[in-house]
């Protein structure tokens, strides 16, 4: 049997989000457990080799992979002894009483019962169905840029893309960094989804991005071999004639993420289909605190966006866990430069989306 | 139409050219950004003024090409690697575009190699003049090609004889 552990804050994912999370909760004077599978804090900001874009504040011109290491220098200076992460250990289960069930290292389970549980788990990658789908060689987006990035493994040498939002255009460029070729990026879309300066990128190094396309299927006797494309017209059907067979060995998708809420439908939080902010989300006031008072959310669990806004959700939700246990200090002062921040974030054109999506879970239509 | 190929229109390259009158004059940044998404490094690495404060951090960056030095400080500071400097005056038929290149193998000094355009098509032969890679520029490295001064607008890529 296994002793309960009593943190005052637990958060779980130590992605952007958690991380920035534990940042505030521990600079408010909390003592924080943040507990993470993996075996390294960061999230996927792990692989993202990439510059970011946003504001200084949350590491605009910095690459995804060395900020990490900038939140924990940043706890190491507040206050290492009120952090404790807890890697290589996945939340299983959130309880009635809000005990929270993990499994450390596939071997040993423990129960934690924490005053205040902040949920980071961030997304998960949509499928898209087609002939051959199931074939090896066909990759969610985030495999890619794992096998690439994290571990320095090809996986493969000549690769369709489907999907041109921000996270197909970046992992094509990345494949071409990796030395692998990219036939193609094709979006159902008429339009490109992602930043445009990312589609410049790939089109400058002789990547096609096919708008208005779609995969038919993939085909291949062992592994994909190739796969038929055509284009769409306005109504999203196929246009007869308009095949075009793409002899590749990878199909990666990258066709956009959904919240991973399943920790908070146990926890029996309301949620809401909103697809602007990528499906089934949680209710949550300004102080990202869901139908739960004790649960507060941040980061792509709460909305897809990106992780410029996730951290300053998770500072929101780290400030408010912090201060609803006393540590009250500043909080005001502190709330305001957050919301402004996160207004400034989702103000422009590409923020119309979350705009809208956020009203509407508000709004209550 | 940009949002449509990733490619900018002839229009919106022409909109961000400086004047012949400045070209004349020297090196000058080129701001190839043409949606206003929500990012500003740009604007703080320019200590020349030439980059306008930005009122909403989704402003577009504009420029005062006759405040501009061309010392190329934004390029690598640029997430998405849209910043240029050209150079009309490098000689009688060749002026020089400095571009952010983030691949390896970094090409030699004085290699030849084949300029590409925003679509990737090759369009001239272009030399390597220089190769940048300082720990300031944080692994976006800064390549130099001498260009025949006619493409000097149109040159945004290269790559090397021999495959890649």
């Amino acid at each position: 049997m296994t002793s309960l552990q009593k943190p005052e804050i637990a958060i779980v994912g130590g992605g952007p989000a958690g991380l920035s999370a534990a940042l505030s909760a521990v600079r408010q004077g909390a003592e924080v457990m943040l507990i993470d599978r993996d075996p390294a804090l960061g999230g996927q900001l792990v692989k993202q080799t990439h510059m970011f874009f946003g504001s200084r504040k949350e590491y605009a011109a910095i690459r995804g992979i060395d900020i990490p290491g900038k939140l924990m220098a940043a706890l190491e200076e507040e206050g290492p002894e009120k952090f404790k992460p807890l890697l290589d250990t996945t939340v299983l289960g959130y309880y009635d009483d809000g005990v929270i069930l993990a499994d450390k290292e596939e071997e040993q389970a423990m129960l934690i019962k924490p005053q205040k549980t902040i949920i980071a788990t961030g997304a998960a990658e949509k499928m898209l169905p087609f002939p051959g789908n199931d074939l090896p060689g066909v990759y969610g987006a985030g495999a890619v840029q794992t096998l690439m990035n994290v571990y320095g493994i090809k996986p493969g040498t000549r690769v369709l893309m489907i999907g041109a939002g921000n996270i197909g255009l970046i992992v094509s460029y990345q494949l071409l960094q990796a030395g692998v070729e990219v036939a193609a990026i094709i979006e159902g879309a008429p339009k490109i989804g992602g930043y445009l300066v990312h589609a410049t990128k790939a089109r400058r190094a002789g990547i096609p991005i096919k708008t208005s396309h779609t995969i038919k299927e993939a085909y291949g006797k062992d592994s994909v071999e190739g796969a038929l494309i055509c284009s769409l017209d306005e109504n999203w059907c196929a246009i007869p004639g308009s095949d075009l067979d793409m002899k590749v060995d990878v199909i990666c998708l990258a066709v956009g993420l959904t919240p991973q809420t399943e920790l908070l439908w146990q926890a029996g939080c309301e949620q809401k289909y909103i697809p602007e902010l990528g499906g089934y989300v949680p209710l949550r006031n300004e102080k990202m605190q869901t139908s739960l008072p004790d649960l507060y959310v941040a980061g792509d669990v709460a909305c897809i966006e990106e992780a410029g806004s996730a951290m300053v959700e998770g500072k929101i939700a780290g400030l408010y866990a912090a201060a609803d246990l006393g540590y009250a200090e500043k909080v005001e002062e502190r709330y305001t430069s957050y919301y402004r921040e996160l207004e400034e974030l989702r103000a422009g054109p590409t923020g119309a989306k979350i705009r809208q999506g956020l009203s509407r879970l508000n709004g209550g239509v | 139409m940009l949002e449509k190929t990733g490619v900018p229109d002839p229009e919106q390259v022409k909109d961000i050219t400086p004047s012949e009158e400045r070209l004349q004059k020297g090196p000058v940044v080129i701001v190839e950004c043409f949606q206003n998404i929500p990012c500003d490094p740009c604007r703080h690495a320019c200590r020349q003024g030439a980059i306008k404060e930005f009122e909403d951090i989704n402003d577009l960056p504009e420029v005062d090409h006759d405040l501009c030095n061309g010392c190329g400080l934004c390029i690598s500071e640029c997430p998405g690697l849209a910043i240029f400097v050209i150079d009309a005056t490098y000689s009688e038929e060749e002026g020089l575009v400095k571009m952010p290149y983030e691949y390896l193998p970094l090409p030699e000094e004085n290699e030849e190699v084949t300029g590409t355009d925003t679509e990737g098509r090759p369009i001239c032969s272009a030399r390597v003049i220089k190769v940048q890679n300082a720990k300031a520029l944080d692994r976006t490295p800064v390549v130099t090609l001498a260009v025949p001064r006619q493409h000097l607008m149109k040159v945004r890529s290269f790559v090397r004889k021999g495959g890649e």
